[in-house]
Parts: C-alpha cells; sequence; structure tokens
C-alpha cells in the first residue's frame, strides 16, 4: 500500500470511529430518554387491552387525559395538589407540587409526564396544558379516538362543543 | 376591494415569478443578452407586486376588516392597533405571505446590489430564487390565501389574537427568523446557478459569502429573540425548550454556521467546495423543512397552532421537488467540481474541516430527536417524547471539543503547521482554564457541579485563545496597540463570534447549574429568602386593560435591608378568547434575573407564585448579539464591497 493511500485510510478508519463513537452514545442517551406515552385506561388495562403491556411501577411516563371533575384536591399548607385524569373508562390519579398551566381546569385535556410510584398514582414532575380552551392533545385525540369509536362516542364530543358543553351554554 | 386587490397582486406575482423563472435561466443557457437582461425588472417587479398584496393584507387589519377571514380569526377591534398590524404575521397564511414577500425582498436587493456580477450568474440566480417563489405562491394562493371573504355573512368582530402573541416580541421575532430562513434560499441559489454552470471559483465563495452571512445573522438574531421572547412570555422561566419548532430553527442555523465556515475555505483556499455546495443545499432545505414541521401540524409543540393536513402534504411535496432536484443536478454535475486540494493535515482547513464534521454532529442530534418520535408513531410504535437531557447531554459532548477547537483553530496557519508554534500557550491557557475552571464557580456559586465546571472551562479556554490570537495578530508586523488599528473588520467579527460563543456558553453553564425556581404559597407579607435575595409579597391589586381583566401582585425584593427592587407579576384574563396568561415580572441584572410569575390564587387570601434566581441567564443572548455582531463586522469587510473586487479584476 502506498504512504498516500495509507494515509487516507488512516483518516477514513478515524471517522468511521468518530461515527460509530457518536452513534453509540447518542443510543446510549435516547435510551434513558425516551418516555412512552399512556392514556390512563392504558395504565390500568395495558396498551390494547394487553395486560403485559402495562408500565412498571418506577417506570417514566407521560400520560394524557381529561381531568376528572371535582377530583382535584390542593394541600392546605402547600402548592400539593392530586387530581384524577381519564380518557372516559378508569380513571388515574396524578400528585404534583408547583404551580399548575394557566388553563388547567377540570374536564381539560392535559398531558403530565412523571415516574409511576403506584399501579394508578403518578408523581409528576411536569404538567402541561395547552393554550386553547377547547384543545385536546393530538396524541390523546387519537388514542380516544381508537377507544371511543367502538363506545358509540363522535370525536366532536371530545373536542370543542360537546352536548354538554351545549346544554351549559343553553343554561347560561 | 382592497382585498379582492392584494388576491390580484398575488396571481400577478405568480405570472412574474413564471416569467422570472423561465425566460432569465433560458437566456443564461442559450447566451440571450435580452432575456438575461429581463431578470432584474422582473424582479423587482415580482417584489413590488408582493409588496402591494402584503400592504393589503395589513390595510385589512388596520380598518378591522372582518369580512376577511383571516382577520377574523387573528384580530378583534379591542386590540392595540401594534398588534393588529403584527397579527399579520400572527398565523399561517400572513406568515406564509410575509415568508415569500422576504424572498422577494431579497432577491430584490440581489438585484440591486450585484451589479458588478456577471449578467449570465445574475441571471441564474435571480431566475432560481424566481422559480423557489413560483411553489411558494402556489402554495399561498392555493391552500392558505389570507385574502379569503366571509361572505354573506361575516361577523361583527373578530375573534383576537392568541394573547400569547400579544407582544412586543411577536412584532420583531418572526420577521427577523423569516429574514434568515428566507435567506439561505440565496446561497442556495447562488450554489444551484454555479452547479448548472459548472464553475465554481472563489469569486463565487466572494459573492454568496456576505449573502450567507446577512441570512446567517438574521437567523441569529430570530432565534435569540425567540429565545427571550419565551422566557419572559411564557412565564415559566425557561430559555429553550428543546420544542420541535425551536429545533427547527436550530438545525438551519447548525448548516448556516457550518456553511459560513466551509465558504472561508473555499474563499481562501479553493478547497472543499463540493461540500459547501451541498451545505448551501442543504442548509436551505433545513429551512423548508422547518416550515414543513412547523405548519404541517405532525408535531406536537407549543407552537403548532393552527394546522392543516393539506397543507403539509404540499409542503412535503414542495420539499422532496426542491431537495430531490438540486441534489440531482448536483449527483449529475458535482464531479465537475474541482478543488485544489494540497493542504497538509495539520492545518487550518482540517481544523474548520473538523469544525464542520461537530456541527453536522451537532444537526443529525437534533434532527434525530425532531424526528425520531414522528418516525416511531408512523411505524406504529406507540407515542414516544424525547425529553430535554437528551439533548442537553448530547450538547454538552459536542461542545467540549467544539470550544477546544474554537480556540485552537484560528491560532494554525492555512495549508501548513506545526503544533509546536503554539505548545507553550496551549498548554498555559489549558493550565488557566482547569483553574479557573473549578476557581470561578467556587467563587461566584459556592458549590461545584461537573457540567458548570466543564462549561466555565470552554468559555475560559475560548476567551483565553481567542485573545492570545488577538495579540498574536496584533503583534505581527507592529506594536500590539497599533496593530490592532490595523485588523481587519473580518478579523474582529470573527473574534467577537467567537467571544459571543464563549458567553452563551458562560451563561447556559451558570443558568443551568445554580438556577433556583421555587413554587411557593404566600400570603400578605410572606417572604421567601433565595439566595441573598428576601421576596416579600405586597398583595395583589386589579390590573385591567384594553382587551383583558387582570391582577397585579407586589412583590418586594430586599437584600438585607435595602430593597432592591419592587415587581409587578400580572395575571391576565383575555375576555374574547377567554385565556389566562401570565405576564412574569423580571428585575434583570448583569450578573443574576430575578423573576417572579404569580400563579392562580388558592383561597384563604393566599397566592401561588413562582420566585425564580437565575445568575449569568443574559449572558446567553448577550452571546447570542456578539455573535450576530461579529457577523455584521464580517459583512462589511473591505473585500466584500463589490466595487472594489472589481477594480482589482479590472487590475489583474
Amino acid at each position: 500500500m502506498n504512504p498516500r493511500r495509507k494515509s487516507r485510510l488512516k483518516v477514513v478508519l478515524f471517522i468511521l470511529l468518530g461515527v460509530s463513537v457518536a452513534a453509540g452514545l447518542m443510543m446510549y442517551a435516547l435510551r434513558s430518554n425516551i418516555d412512552l406515552f399512556y392514556t390512563p385506561s392504558e395504565v390500568v388495562n395495558g396498551k390494547q387491552n394487553d395486560a403485559s403491556q402495562k408500565p412498571e411501577v418506577g417506570q417514566r411516563i407521560r400520560v394524557g387525559g381529561m381531568v376528572v371533575a371535582g377530583t382535584v384536591k390542593r394541600d392546605a399548607e402547600s402548592l400539593k395538589v392530586r387530581f384524577d385524569v381519564n380518557d372516559i373508562g378508569p380513571s388515574i390519579t396524578v400528585e404534583y407540587e408547583g404551580i399548575l398551566p394557566d388553563l388547567f381546569r377540570e374536564g381539560q385535556g392535559i398531558v403530565a409526564q412523571g415516574t409511576l410510584i403506584e399501579p394508578t398514582v403518578l408523581q409528576a414532575s411536569e404538567v402541561l396544558a395547552k393554550h386553547d380552551e377547547n384543545y385536546v392533545p393530538p396524541e390523546l385525540g387519537e388514542q380516544m379516538e381508537k377507544v371511543h369509536k367502538p363506545m358509540g362516542v363522535s370525536s366532536a364530543d371530545l373536542k370543542g362543543e360537546s352536548e354538554r358543553d351545549q346544554q351549559q351554554k343553553e343554561n347560561q | 376591494m382592497i382585498a379582492e386587490l392584494g388576491n390580484y397582486a398575488l396571481a400577478l406575482s405568480l405570472a412574474v415569478s413564471v416569467f422570472l423563472a423561465i425566460l432569465p435561466l433560458w437566456g443564461a443557457e442559450r447566451g440571450n443578452v435580452q432575456f438575461m437582461a429581463l431578470a432584474r425588472p422582473m424582479t423587482y417587479g415580482l417584489f413590488l407586486s408582493l409588496s402591494v398584496a402584503f400592504g393589503a393584507l395589513f390595510y385589512a387589519f388596520a380598518v378591522n376588516d372582518f369580512s376577511v377571514q383571516y382577520v377574523v380569526n387573528n384580530s378583534n377591534s379591542n386590540l392595540p392597533l401594534q398588534y393588529r398590524l403584527s397579527a399579520v404575521w400572527g398565523a399561517h397564511e400572513g406568515s406564509l405571505l410575509l415568508w415569500i414577500w422576504m424572498l422577494t425582498l431579497w432577491g430584490a436587493a440581489v438585484a440591486s446590489f450585484s451589479k458588478r456580477l456577471p449578467q449570465e450568474a445574475v441571471a441564474r440566480v435571480l431566475g432560481i430564487m424566481g422559480l423557489i417563489s413560483i411553489g411558494f405562491l402556489l402554495f399561498v394562493l392555493f391552500t392558505s390565501n389570507p385574502f379569503t371573504r366571509t361572505f354573506p355573512d361575516f361577523p361583527v368582530d373578530g375573534r383576537e389574537l392568541n394573547p400569547l402573541l400579544q407582544d412586543v416580541g411577536l412584532i420583531f421575532h418572526p420577521p427577523l427568523l423569516y429574514m434568515g430562513y428566507v435567506g439561505f434560499s440565496v446561497a442556495f441559489a447562488f450554489s444551484i446557478a454555479s452547479l448548472m454552470t459548472g464553475k465554481l471559483d472563489t469569486a463565487w465563495a466572494r459573492w454568496s459569502r456576505p449573502w450567507t452571512m446577512a441570512a446567517w445573522i438574521f437567523l441569529t438574531l430570530g432565534i435569540v429573540l425567540g429565545s427571550w421572547w419565551a422566557y419572559y412570555e411564557l412565564g415559566w422561566g425557561g430559555w429553550w425548550f428543546w420544542d420541535p419548532v425551536e429545533n427547527a430553527s436550530l438545525m438551519p442555523w447548525l448548516a448556516g454556521t457550518a456553511l459560513l465556515h466551509s465558504l472561508a475555505v473555499t474563499e481562501k483556499r479553493g478547497a472543499f467546495k463540493a461540500w459547501t455546495v451541498l451545505l448551501a443545499i442543504l442548509a436551505f432545505s433545513l429551512c423548508l423543512l422547518g416550515t414543513f414541521l412547523v405548519r404541517s401540524g405532525i408535531l406536537v409543540s407549543v407552537h403548532a397552532f393552527a394546522s392543516d393536513p393539506t397543507r403539509g402534504l404540499y409542503i412535503l411535496a414542495y420539499l422532496v421537488v426542491v431537495i430531490g432536484g438540486s441534489l440531482t443536478l448536483y449527483a449529475f454535475k458535482g464531479n465537475r467540481i474541482r478543488s485544489r486540494d494540497n493542504s497538509e493535515r495539520y492545518s487550518r482547513e482540517s481544523m474548520l474541516l473538523l469544525n464542520n464534521i461537530l456541527l453536522m454532529t451537532a444537526l443529525s442530534v437534533v434532527l434525530l430527536g425532531t424526528l425520531l418520535p414522528l418516525v416511531h408513531k408512523q411505524l406504529g410504535l406507540g407515542t414516544i417524547s424525547i425529553g430535554a437531557p437528551f439533548f442537553d447531554q448530547m450538547f454538552l459532548i459536542i461542545c467540549t471539543p467544539f470550544a477546544l477547537l474554537l480556540g485552537i483553530g484560528p491560532l494554525v496557519k492555512w495549508r501548513r503547521d506545526q503544533f509546536s508554534a503554539i505548545r507553550t500557550p496551549v498548554v498555559v491557557s489549558v493550565i488557566l482554564m482547569a483553574l479557573l475552571g473549578f476557581g470561578l464557580p467556587l467563587l461566584l456559586q459556592h458549590k461545584l457541579t461537573v457540567s458548570a465546571v466543564l462549561g466555565v472551562m470552554m468559555a475560559v479556554i475560548i476567551v483565553l485563545l481567542s485573545l492570545y490570537e488577538l495579540h498574536q495578530r496584533a503583534t505581527h508586523r507592529c506594536g500590539f496597540w497599533t496593530g490592532l488599528t490595523k485588523l481587519s473588520r473580518s478579523h474582529w467579527g470573527m473574534i467577537a463570534a467567537h467571544l459571543g460563543v464563549a458567553m452563551t456558553i458562560w451563561g447556559v453553564a451558570f443558568s443551568q447549574n445554580y438556577s433556583v425556581e421555587r413554587d411557593v404559597r404566600m400570603k400578605v407579607g410572606d417572604s421567601v429568602q433565595i439566595e441573598d435575595y428576601r421576596f416579600e409579597f405586597k398583595g395583589v391589586t386589579e390590573a385591567n386593560g384594553p382587551n383583558y381583566a387582570g391582577g397585579k401582585a407586589q412583590v418586594d425584593i430586599f437584600v438585607g435591608d435595602k430593597q432592591e427592587a419592587a415587581l409587578f407579576a400580572e395575571k391576565r384574563f383575555y375576555t374574547v378568547s377567554k385565556m389566562t396568561m401570565t405576564e412574569a415580572a423580571i428585575d434583570w441584572g448583569f450578573t443574576r434575573d430575578l423573576y417572579v410569575a404569580l400563579g392562580e390564587s388558592l383561597g384563604d387570601g393566599s397566592w401561588a407564585l413562582r420566585l425564580y434566581y437565575k445568575p449569568f441567564v443574559r449572558w446567553i443572548w448577550f452571546g447570542g448579539l456578539f455573535m450576530a455582531l461579529g457577523g455584521l463586522l464580517c459583512m462589511s469587510d473591505r473585500r466584500y464591497r463589490f466595487s472594489k473586487i472589481v477594480k482589482e479584476k479590472t487590475n489583474e
């Protein structure tokens, strides 16, 4: 092999090494930072109603659902708050300490990120609500549609004007 | 009537841009001077007719013309005038019109500042820019026309602009960012034009460099402003969320930064040519990808306000045409580009190559992190999200060698050099870096974390080696002070930009590691101690505005017994859109920010309050401004003034 080729080979090997190290690091960093999304019923029953697909206690997950009316309980001394979220089906409890987003309301769609501390209790590190009053997180909207179609719930009921909304408006 | 005029102007623009795309390019291919000469007037014409359309939309907003759907969706008669006007780019249709108007603005700028360029080159560049505008005009006209009427039943009042966007940030952030995005189309057009002719000389690099620089400056300022806006407007006190839309603007910035550095090699040494062309294509493609990601609504993001799948599909198709087309051209003509590459392994060229490699690595990290959730979902593997820690870790790993390289790179000579020439200063700087890396965080914050030490080390090494380089360059021929006055503007630009990077890293290191963020429950008269500052809650008073009802909390901040600041954090309820917004109050300082945001009322007279202490957080944006300033200095360098180039040429 002539010296020119040899030096080129070295450069190529160096680059390959760099790329593989970078890819390895990236995979490693990714593995510990991917959070799977669940709906409350998936947390309780497992994805596709498969009990083996349930998140484990201690796992970091994201849960999206609607805040169940009448379940928001605040601690009298601190900023701790507990509330239930559901997606028509079983609900799970979310615990959070801190200031809730401006648009947090009962009946509002939210996404909570955190660790599952009991099979149906999520210790949230972050609660997100979108800046739109009729907002349903797209990820949640899709999941809910999948679950609800068999139950005969239309997507219009979930977004914006549901029958209940209309009744409320009429009452006002 | 005015709206129809706007619509007509849009259609006219489409016609003009079709001619602009065909005639000059055809003329350049055939050597037809008359057709080539059409490029300039048609570019001005396109700019003019789009300005009419743009002006028409402004007018519709200014006079509250609620017979226009777009105005109804984004404005309201109670909205103050400045927000009504900036609402023009508050949503999808208008921001696309802004985009395309800017595209023609850049075209007009190229047409008027390139008087000395060969006519053939101008014709090709302007023709390609016309080609780009056809795609966008079709898009605006057929899928997102801002002039659609609401007849026959037009509403009495509009729905109002999203309150989040009712801020001075909105007036400047999108235009700056778009100027940057669209500006890369010029670099792209220059590259494609040179691919068509197969002529890629240093003169080409010299022409396209200031244009790329200008686009990069706008993009930098846009990103900085966006980050600052998020910091004070969203009320979370964060400055970067690794949100997909932020990533979409960061990716072209990384590609653009790589492009600037590789253009330097092409201009000075005539090397890296093919790579530079590829980078120019990449940068512009990423700008388009950004638009696609933001506007298609396939992303879950705070920015994805209005979205529509058909629009997404259109942009995707456009993306495929532009990227596919330019890469095909590259495949056929790219091999004609020859670089005179005779540099040694240890040389400035290699340093800049490493710079490019690291920037590309960073780019692929961001790209992966942004697109992986999308791919994952499309493959039916479930919805996932990739958290900020992934990006933070990866950027820490990438930045560490990058900072060292950034310090050493400018000290290495072009073509061939020996490391022994700079061994002593580098060793001394590394020792100082190690000392200061531990010393400064201890001195300023009294505790250490790994990433803070690393960050401070990075900032220190950049500053030390940059100053050493400045000293070396200044004392090259004469004394230090006279030498300083003789340095070229582009050299000062480089130093300013590199110091800007150091400042940003410094700011990030301190604010990420030493911020204190407390959510607290307070009654009137309660106080909370954070570091040296005592926050005392004085109560909430009423504060209503033209289109909102709100409350204002007063928080006094004391250091010892001395009052440092009085902050007024607001909570607003926008009556039309029925949205609650938090307006944070910030006492800004050179070395720290104190941040107060008002949460909700908790009954029994107590309120939730968010109190932050953020050391050096401003430095993040100061650094960005320094980078932009550096770019500006480089751009104004003597050698880019075209008259000068021509004089040199005639002398040769």
